[in-house]
């Protein structure tokens, strides 16, 4: 078996792979981030709980209403969405074109409450959720074993991802809303409902936290702490991209998941800091990021 | 009346008004000085401690950000690192007197906010907030894996010693008005900073720092300063933090309690100097006695919903909108 | 006005020493600090339900011992030793108490059992994983009486090495916990004639553990283990289930596996699982009817950390009662003196070091076809006897241990 810094070349490829499903990962979640960022200004220290309420929504409409997965793949996330909106209407409207450092405080506050209510409802031993049935095995591609609902995230992920950045870079109704936030008086002249554009779009924006949550649901533990430390990792992921850049946050998120990947396989107990090493590097060299424009 | 003669009245109604606010702080100062020196023989002296470590720990962080314009994220790193430096030395170095051992932690903070501010200070706003976040987590793993801190478990039984050798600090009193004078001290330092021309340097870079710069200011020197001055003040406190508690453990250096300390500065008054001492005094406060009651479980999205409504409605903070409200009735 | 009460309450007690009244309960009250996380990442592992099963043994008093009042205040750690180091020392100093119960993370107990040692208070530690509480960190002032690491990873890797699981794959939590415990199961290993193949220090915590289980798959060891816990060991087994670890063969140890996180995973993707317990609720009649009881109260199944706390207060007030003292040295010779028989254990014993030494249990979460209910999780395969299972008094770095 042929090696590379003694590691069968096999187990790199695994290594690969993996890294890049838990870059798509970091790409959806990312995403979200940029498009809050990069169209409202906001900074959504909220997504990680966002996340968390999806994946915690796929768990109890499991429990209590008995919805299945495909349905909660949209149900969940559209909840989670209406909830946006309200945090947005009620609370982040009132400090709009405040310091975005206020944005940052308040949705920490907001997540605070979120994680905390609902600690003290379900605990934090984590919920109970299956897979279902259609991804359950995997597939042997030699040099591994690839569960098939890994294949499935990579491929749902890649989508949404791919989806949004056309929408938001490609269509007429992305290109009222990079108008409407930047000139919102014009495009109010324009007879377009501004506001109710900033909420809508904050609701997406969550919305895509929710989705990697509901596909977080089935592969890792569910608990109402499971969004405040890959919060972090995320936010680095985005400030790496360069801040509100749609395509970077998509492309740095899988880059780092492949970056991480191949520290846990050379040197694993830097595995976390990795990401954090990156940017602190990243922006020395490009203080916008690798994606963002000059300031 | 000559216009010379408005001008002395205005002067002179100026001066008046000067007075009667320095009085009135005079007046202020006195009041809490005696309440302090009073304080442990009603409340709880530990307990005290804790709030007069967090208090010089918010100021530092205020002189930073409620100064100098510079949300930093990462400053738990800071009172993290004073408190397991001093932790260490003073467990396995006997000889170490106590006062040694806090200046030691103190120092080694300064050089690490030395090697951020030089990383961090060209970076804007969100960005530098996010640099002194990731570089606070490069310091929090490397405590996580270091075998001295002990990882989970914590850095415990560290002794108090003696100050100077000859007070011995066991006795909670005495640590007591040692850990006040020490917090007295570096108050007064920043209050100092903030009225001397470097302090209006700081502030003018806040208010508009490209004006700084083309009025020929070194701007970068001056904000570098400030954040390992703040970074020096905060390790101290880390420091006497861990010498109070005789522990040093990793909540010190999650980034929650950067979070916390923000939190802490804003509810007091950001940018004022009695501010971060309130807003820390009542943090560690809501933390403590929630805790006991039958609040308990609900401590979090309490803390989260005080962060909610301080932004909302009152941004200045307590005391900054007491100030205000002062400035507008009492003036 | 505080002071004016320690005054009072110190002026009361001396009294009472000038009366010779050594044999008394001080200020006729019993009062129990119930101490725990509840609301963070160890909130399962004791919290609100730790502190039902406290008020079952209170309530099974009838809530007084000896003619004289049981009380219980609670408060939470928020996983912070200076929380707990403020609060104890509040308690004692303040409010009189005389017990601390709960006590989980272990930053959290080692700093409480210190400032109990200082006022001669007594902590009953059950939430506690890290055996260091009744070894380096030992005091004459508290019992650690469920569990302990040591017998859950040396009972663990003893008992799969000697079925045959000879080689090994370590996934170690990256801090001092997975360190001492990736150690203690290597040398158990070592002892039974096995190999410890490889292992990886992964970062506390993980989120994701798919780059760490493929390379224990790629190992080809017979047995991976793992030395981390909570959410780390939560997800690194929901992950081998995903990529087909034990169908391919291999064995999962978890070494730190509470039922919580067993119910929390299911028998679907924990089964196979091997692991120790100190107790399990569906051992016998008598811990059946005890875990209705507690079920009624709080709609769970307790664990081996609720069953203790339950326990432990109980011999605690018997001790009490038997001796007509709250007096800590005195009731913990008491404790020390008699043996524990209860639902919770047969011919327990504490030790000098504080260490509660019972038998544990090498269970295997049943398969979901075996499961008949959703907290009907463990077969027991085999019981390693209390002396065995804990950490010999001979190998003790502890202080109170006469030998050193």
């Amino acid at each position: 078996m042929s090696m590379i810094f003694g590691v069968p070349i096999a187990v790199l490829y695994g290594q690969l792979l993996i890294g890049i499903i838990n870059g798509a990962f970091y790409a959806l979640l990312s995403l979200g981030l940029a498009v809050i960022f990069g169209l409202l200004k906001i900074i959504n220290f909220a997504h990680g709980a966002m996340y968390m309420l999806g994946a915690m929504a796929t768990v109890i409409l499991f429990d209590t209403l008995g919805v299945n997965y495909w349905v909660a793949l949209f149900l969940a996330p559209v909840l989670v969405g209406i909830v946006g909106v309200l945090v947005e209407y009620f609370l982040l409207r009132r400090i709009a074109g405040q310091d975005h450092i206020y944005s940052l405080l308040l949705t920490f506050g907001v997540a605070l409450i979120m994680q905390g209510i609902l600690t003290n409802i379900y605990g934090v031993s984590g919920l109970r959720y299956s897979m279902p049935d259609v991804f359950k095995g995997g597939v042997n591609l030699g040099f591994m074993f690839l569960p098939f609902y890994r294949a499935w995230v990579i491929v749902a992920a890649l989508l949404v991802c791919f989806g949004t950045w056309f929408m938001i870079e490609k269509t007429k109704l992305g290109a009222y809303l990079r108008a409407g936030t930047e000139d919102s008086q014009l495009m109010q002249g324009f007879g377009i409902n501004v506001p109710l554009l900033v909420s809508l779009t904050y609701g997406f924006g969550v919305m895509l936290a929710a989705f990697a949550g509901v596909l977080a649901a089935p592969i890792y533990s569910v608990t109402p702490v499971m969004g405040s430390h890959i919060l972090i990792v995320v936010f680095a992921v985005v400030v790496i991209g360069g801040l509100g850049s749609i395509g970077g946050a998509i492309i740095t998120g899988i880059l780092m998941g492949v970056v991480e990947g191949l520290t846990k396989t050379f040197y694993p107990p830097a595995s976390s800091a990795v990401i954090f090493l990156v940017m602190v590097v990243v922006l020395m060299i490009r203080p916008s990021g690798l994606f963002g424009k000059e300031a | 009346m000559s216009q010379t003669d408005i001008q002395s009245d205005i002067q002179a109604s100026i001066l008046r008004q000067q007075k009667t606010e320095n009085r009135r702080k005079l007046i202020l100062n006195g009041v809490l000085l005696v309440l302090l020196l009073l304080a442990p023989f009603v409340l709880y002296p530990v307990f005290l401690m804790k709030i007069l470590c967090f208090a010089l720990f918010a100021v530092a962080f205020n002189l930073l950000f409620g100064f100098t314009g510079l949300l930093s994220f990462g400053h738990a790193a800071f009172l993290a690192t004073g408190g397991y430096t001093t932790g260490y030395l003073l467990s396995n170095f006997s000889g170490l007197t106590t006062e040694m051992g806090i200046i030691a932690g103190t120092l080694v903070a300064t050089l690490l906010g030395l090697g951020f501010a030089l990383l961090s200070i060209r970076r804007q706003g969100i960005y530098f907030a996010m640099v002194t976040l990731a570089l606070a987590q490069l310091v929090f793993f490397f405590f996580v894996q270091a075998p001295f801190t002990g990882g989970e478990d914590g850095m415990h039984g560290v002794p108090r010693g003696e100050l100077f050798g000859l007070i011995n600090l066991e006795d909670n009193l005495n640590m007591y008005y040692f850990v006040l004078a020490v917090f007295l001290g570096c108050y007064l330092l920043v209050q100092r900073i903030v009225s001397s021309p470097y302090g209006h340097v700081l502030k003018a870079i806040k208010q508009n720092e490209s004006r700084a710069v083309s009025l020929g200011y070194k701007v970068d020197r001056y904000k570098i300063l400030a954040f390992v001055i703040s970074a020096a003040l905060a390790g101290l406190a880390g420091s006497m933090k861990s010498v109070v508690f005789q522990l040093a453990s990793l909540n010190d250096a999650h980034w929650h309690m950067s979070g916390e300390v923000i939190l802490m500065t804003l509810i007091g008054g950001m940018g004022t100097l009695l501010g971060p001492v309130l807003g820390a005094t009542l943090v560690v406060n809501i933390e403590y006695q929630l805790g006991q009651g039958p609040l308990r479980d609900w401590v979090d999205p309490i803390l989260g919903g005080i962060f909610v409504l301080t932004v909302l409605a009152f941004r200045s903070g307590i005391v900054g909108e007491v100030q205000k409200f002062v400035r507008k009735n009492m003036g | 006005m505080t002071i004016m009460r320690k005054l009072l309450t110190s002026a009361v007690a001396s009294a009472m020493m000038v009366g010779g009244a050594q044999a008394e309960i001080s200020d006729n009250t019993v009062k129990i600090g119930y101490l725990a996380d509840m609301s963070g990442t160890y909130r399962g592992l004791a919290g609100p339900n730790g502190l039902a099963a406290l008020k079952m043994a209170v309530a099974d008093f009838g809530g007084k011992v000896d003619g004289a009042k049981i009380e219980i205040v609670t408060a939470d750690d928020r996983n912070s030793p200076d929380v707990a180091s403020t609060t104890v020392r509040r308690w004692v100093e303040n409010d009189n108490v005389d017990m601390v119960a709960g006590l989980v993370a272990s930053s959290v107990t080692i700093a409480a059992t210190k400032v109990l040692e200082e006022s001669n208070k007594l902590g009953l530690v059950n939430g506690s994983a890290a055996s260091s509480i009744t070894n380096e960190h030992c005091t004459p002032n508290h019992i650690h009486y469920a569990y302990d690491t040591y017998p859950l990873a040396n009972g663990t890797a003893g008992a799969i090495v000697k079925e045959g699981g000879k080689t090994w794959y370590i996934l170690t939590a990256d801090y001092a916990f997975g360190h001492s415990m990736e150690n203690d199961v290597t040398a158990v290993v070592e002892k039974n004639g096995g190999e410890v193949v490889g292992s990886i220090r992964h970062p506390f915590p993980t989120p994701d553990f798919s780059s760490f289980i493929l390379q224990a798959q790629a190992s080809g060891a017979d047995v991976i283990a793992l030395a981390n816990a909570g959410a780390d060991t939560t997800n690194a087994i929901t992950t081998a289930a995903e990529f087909g670890v034990t169908q391919a063969g291999q064995t999962i140890a978890g070494l730190v596996v509470f039922l919580n996180d067993v119910h929390a995973l299911g028998a679907e993707v924990a089964q196979g699982l091997q692991l120790t317990t100190g107790w399990y609720w569906d051992l016998n009649d008598e811990t059946r009817a005890w875990s209705d009881r507690f079920m009624e109260e709080t709609g769970d199944r307790p664990t081996m950390v609720h069953a203790g706390i339950y326990s432990s207060t109980m011999q605690y007030l018997n001790a009490i009662e038997a001796t007509g003292s709250d007096d800590s040295q005195t009731v913990r010779k008491q404790m020390m003196d008699t043996p524990i028989n209860d639902m919770f254990a047969t011919n327990g014993r504490i030790r000098e070091d504080g260490r509660m030494i019972h038998d544990m249990y090498l269970a295997e979460v049943k398969t979901p076809e075996e499961s008949s209910s959703e907290w009907d999780l463990y077969k027991i395969v085999r019981t390693i006897p209390a002396d065995e299972a804990f950490r010999p008094l001979a190998d003790s770095n502890c202080k109170l241990v006469s030998s050193q």
